[in-house]
């Protein structure tokens, strides 16, 4: 009970709190509006028939993961510029448990990113917002969000270790875009690619979305989005116990 | 007539290597030529997918917009890391000509955006199905260096911006992606609406990018030449303005003493 309301609570005050930070209200909405804009304007001009609610479901997991990344990745070093990591890991709560919220809250920020493409996409671009499976969708929407969190708990906690993470956060934006076949069919890309975005829970939250949304049986892959949840989870326990074990012992914590 | 020089080149260097102090190789590589890389493939893979242009069309573009980066980035890490380490104040408080001294802080910075753009040129020749002469690239390299001061220039207005705004960075992002989407980097322009069209001829970037996709079609220099000469027309309005701009937040910054407000 007590680790729930500390996830409640923390989850709550991160998400308060980054609603309130100018890049991140950049990141969630905006850049995906542009994204999303350049997306529109592309299948607009090109030849293939299809529905720009793909389009739009695409971009808005652009910004989640967008969000997610700089927000998680970045979790660590805002703690340490603030000269609060420290006090974060001395704390009685285990590392986890203050640091997942604040990956959930990241995540769920991502969520202004789906609300602000679609409402863009119906308003200038009539992209239609009929959901053939409302449940599907409503269900697919937290979990792939958890997913999304948990995967960025494992960045939180690899990213401990480097001074410059934000440059990793920079470099992993438009890869994972692509791979997880956020904007394109991933059957276009090369099949190594394939085993690979197997791995990335987006992958699966766009196809539950998509299939929700559009299409299709949404569940098998709301499961394999919450299989992964669970699999990032113990990952990220792991990671984060090495890593802060190592930052104490090289005595990195506070390095800015 | 040698202070001004000795402020633009030798505070210029000081200043870009104090920018590689923020921005470390290890920061440097993944962002400034890792990242380019993964754009690229992204914008040509949707270009494939949604079967619009080819990939030529989305190589020259990325990496073209990819000389913008340096330059809008870098001026708004300048003034913006001189006020995160509080030392913005004593920089204006030099009697220091501004103009080599925000100019020479420019300069690098378009050499950084020239190489960043030629290193996506390779990326997308390796890559993708893109190919280039020998004979294309001299033109080439002057519409990428042309572009790479008026996005500089642009960048000069960020970092003015930033004398004034809390979140120069804020500013910066947007002016990237807004360069995105306005200047047909990825969309053909006549497939925009005609006021973003209107826009797109006001900004940096749009002419260099019509006159780099010429020459990797086969045009010579001097037939984009019209192009070329107005993305640098574009540039110096861009510089001219961002000069007007830090006299004018100078006097203002001074008035409100808000230089060293983070």
């Amino acid at each position: 009970m007590k680790t729930l309301r500390l996830i409640w609570v923390g989850w709550k005050f991160h998400v308060k709190s980054l609603t309130l930070s100018g890049f991140f209200i950049l990141t969630s909405v905006l850049q995906p509006i542009i994204f999303a804009s350049v997306a529109y304007f592309m299948f607009r001009a090109g030849a293939r028939e299809g529905t720009l609610l793909y389009v739009a479901l695409g971009a808005g997991m652009m910004g989640i993961w967008s969000s997610t990344l700089f927000g998680s990745g970045g979790a660590i070093q805002w703690q340490r510029w603030q000269g609060t990591l420290e006090y974060c890991i001395a704390v009685p709560p285990p590392f986890l448990l203050v640091i997942l919220p604040l990956t959930l809250a990241t995540a769920t920020i991502g969520l202004y990113s789906l609300t602000a493409t679609l409402v863009w996409g119906r308003l200038f671009f009539s992209v239609p917002l009929e959901v053939a499976h409302p449940v599907a969708f409503i269900v697919a929407l937290p979990v792939t969000v958890v997913g999304l969190g948990l995967l960025g708990l494992i960045l939180a906690s690899t990213f401990i270790m480097y001074r410059n993470a934000n440059a990793l956060s920079n470099l992993l934006e438009y890869p994972v875009w692509l791979v997880t076949g956020l904007l394109v069919s991933l059957s276009l890309l090369p099949f190594w690619v394939g085993p690979i975005s197997w791995l990335l829970a987006p992958t699966w939250g766009i196809n539950a979305l998509r299939d929700a949304a559009i299409a299709g049986n949404a569940w098998p892959e709301i499961a394999m989005c919450l299989l992964l949840s669970a699999v990032y989870l113990v990952i990220g326990y792991f990671a984060l116990q090495h890593f802060e074990r190592l930052a104490r012992e090289r005595a990195t914590l506070t390095l800015t | 007539m040698r202070e001004n020089l000795r402020v633009f080149f030798i505070g210029g260097y000081l200043s870009y290597r104090a920018l590689f102090n923020w921005m470390h190789w290890s920061y440097y590589i993944p962002t400034m030529l890792g990242a380019p890389i993964f754009q690229i493939l992204f914008f040509a893979y949707i270009g494939r997918y949604a079967q619009v242009e080819s990939d030529e069309f989305f190589v020259v573009g990325n990496a073209v917009q990819l000389s913008a980066m340096a330059g809008i980035y870098g001026m708004a890490m300048t003034v913006g890391g001189e006020r995160w380490t509080q030392t913005l104040s004593p920089l204006l408080a030099t009697p220091a000509n501004r103009l080599p001294l925000f100019l020479g802080r420019a300069l690098p910075l378009i050499a950084n955006g020239i190489i960043t753009s030629a290193f996506a040129f390779f990326v997308g020749w390796l890559l993708l199905d893109f190919e280039l002469t020998w004979s294309e690239i001299p033109a080439l390299a002057v519409v990428v260096a042309v572009s790479a001061f008026s996005c500089t220039s642009l960048g000069l207005v960020v970092g003015a911006l930033g004398l004034r705004m809390r979140d120069v960075f804020f500013l910066a992002n947007f002016v990237v992606y807004a360069l995105l989407l306005f200047c047909g980097v990825n969309i053909p322009l006549d497939t925009l609406p005609g006021w973003m069209q209107e826009v797109a001829n006001r900004l940096p970037l749009t002419h260099g990018i019509e006159a780099a996709r010429g020459i990797a079609g086969g045009s010579s220099l001097s037939d984009v030449s019209g192009l070329v000469w107005t993305e640098l027309g574009i540039g110096a309005a861009y510089a001219t303005a961002a000069f007007v701009l830090f006299k004018l937040f100078e006097l203002e910054g001074r008035r409100r003493a808000s230089f060293e407000t983070i």
